[in-house]
């Protein structure tokens, strides 16, 4: 009984983490069509902005929660501004400016942070499960990703700027012609896409580490569950996370590790063989 | 290999203008006869710096000290220097030129498995010596090879035996799901079966996982009385923040043949450091004189951003320092001469002890220490005298058959 609570606590743990890795790069690519290679050290930034602010002496939760998403936030206006609305509409271009700019950063960060700043330790403590004992900052991370999720669906489904920020999305042309800044949505909506990859960055800073590199990790399965979810950002992240992650976790726990990440490639290609443009395509058309 | 005076001054003429492009020289202004050649390959930028560095680091110490005191053959021993930028390609690539082009008279480096795969066969067909300086899953047998890393077959069954002593026979092994990880769980086994343990468990992991939950709950259930990991790289890195969230630093002792080689010691908060227990050769905290007067010669050249040395960089520093001993007492730097020293016991003394060349099996004897994390550094607990290299498990015999080319895995 308490082994099956463990496995439903990480299956809910390995989609929440997937979904809040993804969640800054579907924006970017829901909403703009835009292919974000760095998005990888998006989140390393989130990460070192996050710890470095902190070692710096800010507020944990505050260096966390506002100091990595607008650190983020901020390097990525500048990137859009220079590099990504240079581009738009030219999808192989984009790949190869930003996959330059992710080996830009990753160099940057080597060389003027290095490898020895110094990492934060997870807060919480642990919670018992009969024989097992779970970290407490498990349960934060699915907490704060459901609350994120949430967010974001209020903001661009009831707000006025999410209003706009669709409606640009769905017809730039038309948006500008009732007076809307296209190029401010963009870059506002850029904006948001690397402010929520820093956020998610500094989420896992204290339980993943942070290094120069550490990005290449997670940029893989954040680019299959987006392509995966398929072009609706919210929904389609949400649903991906949710069958990718609990593929692979119960997989893995039925076998071993590589069978888990292999799982998780297989229902990948089977489920692009049958939805070739994501779950989305097919469900949730409407959805956010 | 030989280096003919008269084609050395041909071919270094020609490819003068070449050299001065290459991506590193060093150093510039000695005429090519003053000097004899040698050739080190590091991952200087890319993937692997944070090692490449430290690595090159020493090495580079090592040859001024060489010059210091005299250099090579009374001439100033002269290193071209390439970045492999953490690339197989570029390996294969400058290895060729370091023998072709700049004709060196002994190549040093490489960090990964990989790399030194790629490079060792040039070498050997070139007949150009090599030195591979990293601590690595043991098992070359090829006599144009010198290692003066530890290898598994060395501290595998003192980590083990000691963890054992301390905490209970059940053991529970995480290891990289590739050759190193791969081979040095086999050597755990042997280890743990020999000394009458148990193995309650043991996972591969691909060197992309970064999430452990479903590991890490498994252990619980295990309750081994310790867990030994094999991990490499930043993904697996992910692993001690996550035990340590789920308490379990606390619970169940960790032992690693891996963990502060990348500065992890430095780099994650005691609170999940702490009480993480290895083997190496080398620690920062050795209380050697000769380690004193060394690391304090590395910190005034490097500063502290280097990160707290382990195992693997100060191996460099003696790899060339071999190197230039070997080729001194030969009187030349004929390759066959310089391997005849090399296997006539050679010794070095160094800043984690000395290292003594093995003839049989070209790996060193060396002292090997147990060291446990504490408060961003190592707590030295345990020093053992000269092990030797037992990588091959006793199948290497270089002197009675020299032409031996293999690498060898323990057979379990």
């Amino acid at each position: 009984m308490d082994l099956a609570v463990v496995v439903v606590i990480q299956i809910l743990y390995a989609v929440a983490g997937l979904a809040l890795i993804s969640i800054g790069l579907a924006i970017i690519f829901g909403m703009m069509g835009v292919i974000n290679f760095a998005h990888g050290e998006f989140l390393m930034m989130g990460g070192y902005a996050f710890i470095l602010s902190y070692n710096a002496g800010v507020n944990f939760w505050i260096a966390m929660l506002v100091v990595a998403p607008l650190a983020v936030a901020v390097i990525g206006v500048v990137v859009e501004r220079l590099i990504i609305r240079h581009l738009y509409g030219r999808v192989i271009e984009t790949v190869l400016a930003t996959w330059g700019l992710s080996l830009f950063l990753i160099g940057l960060a080597a060389t003027v942070l290095g490898y020895h700043q110094k990492g934060v330790t997870p807060p919480f403590g642990t919670i018992r499960i009969g024989a097992y004992q779970e970290g407490g900052y498990t349960f934060f991370v699915i907490l704060v990703t459901l609350a994120l999720m949430a967010a974001l669906y209020v903001g661009f489904k009831y707000t006025r700027w999410g209003l706009i920020a669709r409606g640009t999305m769905q017809n730039a042309q038309m948006a500008s012609g009732i007076g809307v800044s296209v190029d401010r949505v963009y870059a506002t909506t850029f904006g948001i896409g690397a402010a929520l990859s820093g956020l998610a960055g500094a989420i896992l800073a204290p339980i993943a580490g942070v290094l120069p590199e550490i990005g290449v990790t997670y940029v893989v399965k954040a680019f299959i569950t987006v392509i995966g979810g398929g072009a609706v950002a919210l929904a389609g992240t949400g649903a991906a996370s949710f069958l990718f992650g609990a593929v692979s976790q119960a997989v893995t726990f039925l076998s071993r590790p590589v069978v888990g990440e292999v799982a998780l490639l297989v229902v990948a290609i089977v489920l692009l063989r049958l939805l070739p443009l994501g779950i989305t395509g097919r469900y949730f058309r409407r959805g956010l | 290999m030989t280096v003919k005076r008269r084609s050395f001054i041909k071919t270094s003429a020609a490819g003068a203008a070449a050299l001065a492009a290459g991506p590193y020289f060093w150093p510039k202004g000695v005429s090519a006869a003053d000097t004899v050649k040698g050739g080190a390959i590091y991952d200087l930028s890319g993937d692997l710096q944070l090692f490449g560095k430290n690595q090159w680091a020493c090495a580079e110490m090592a040859i001024d000290e060489i010059n210091a005191a005299g250099g090579v053959l009374g001439k100033k021993l002269e290193v071209k220097t390439y970045d492999s930028q953490s690339q197989m390609q570029a390996y294969n690539q400058y290895a060729r030129q370091m023998v072709l082009r700049d004709r060196v008279a002994v190549v040093q480096g490489g960090l990964t498995s990989s790399s030194r795969e790629v490079i060792r066969p040039i070498l050997h067909k070139l007949k150009t010596l090599y030195f591979y300086n990293t601590n690595y899953e043991g098992g070359v047998c090829d006599r144009n090879f010198f290692a003066t890393g530890a290898t598994p077959g060395g501290y595998v069954d003192l980590l083990s035996g000691e963890a054992m002593k301390r905490w209970g026979k059940s053991v529970y092994i995480m290891a990289a799901d590739y050759n190193y990880g791969q081979i040095t769980a086999k050597w755990i086994q042997k280890a743990v079966k020999d000394a009458g343990g148990k193995v309650v468990g043991e996972e591969f992991f691909p060197l992309t996982v970064n999430q452990f939950g479903p590991t890490i709950s498994k252990i619980q259930a295990a309750k081994p009385d310790f867990v030994m990991n094999v991990f490499v790289g930043p993904a697996h890195a992910s692993f001690y923040g996550q035990w340590a969230s789920a308490g379990m630093n606390k619970r169940i002792p960790m032992v690693s043949t891996t963990f502060g080689a990348a500065g992890e010691v430095v780099r994650m908060p005691p609170e999940i450091a702490d009480g993480i227990m290895t083997c190496y050769s080398y620690y920062e905290d050795l209380d050697i004189p000769f380690n004193k007067k060394w690391l304090a010669e590395f910190r005034k050249r490097n500063g502290t951003d280097y990160g707290y040395l382990t195992d693997v960089p100060p191996k460099d520093w003696y790899g060339w320092i071999f190197w230039a001993k070997a080729v001194n007492e030969a009187g030349t730097t004929e390759r066959e001469k310089v391997i005849e020293v090399l296997e006539g016991g050679l010794t070095v003394d160094g800043p984690g002890g000395p290292l003594t060349m093995d003839a049989k099996t070209h790996h060193c004897t060396m002292d090997m220490y147990i060291g446990q994390a504490k408060g961003g550094k190592f707590e030295i607990q345990k020093k053992v005298a000269q092990v030797p290299p037992t990588n091959t498990g006793n199948q290497c015999d270089l002197k009675a058959r020299p032409d031996t080319n293999v690498m060898y895995e323990p057979k379990i």
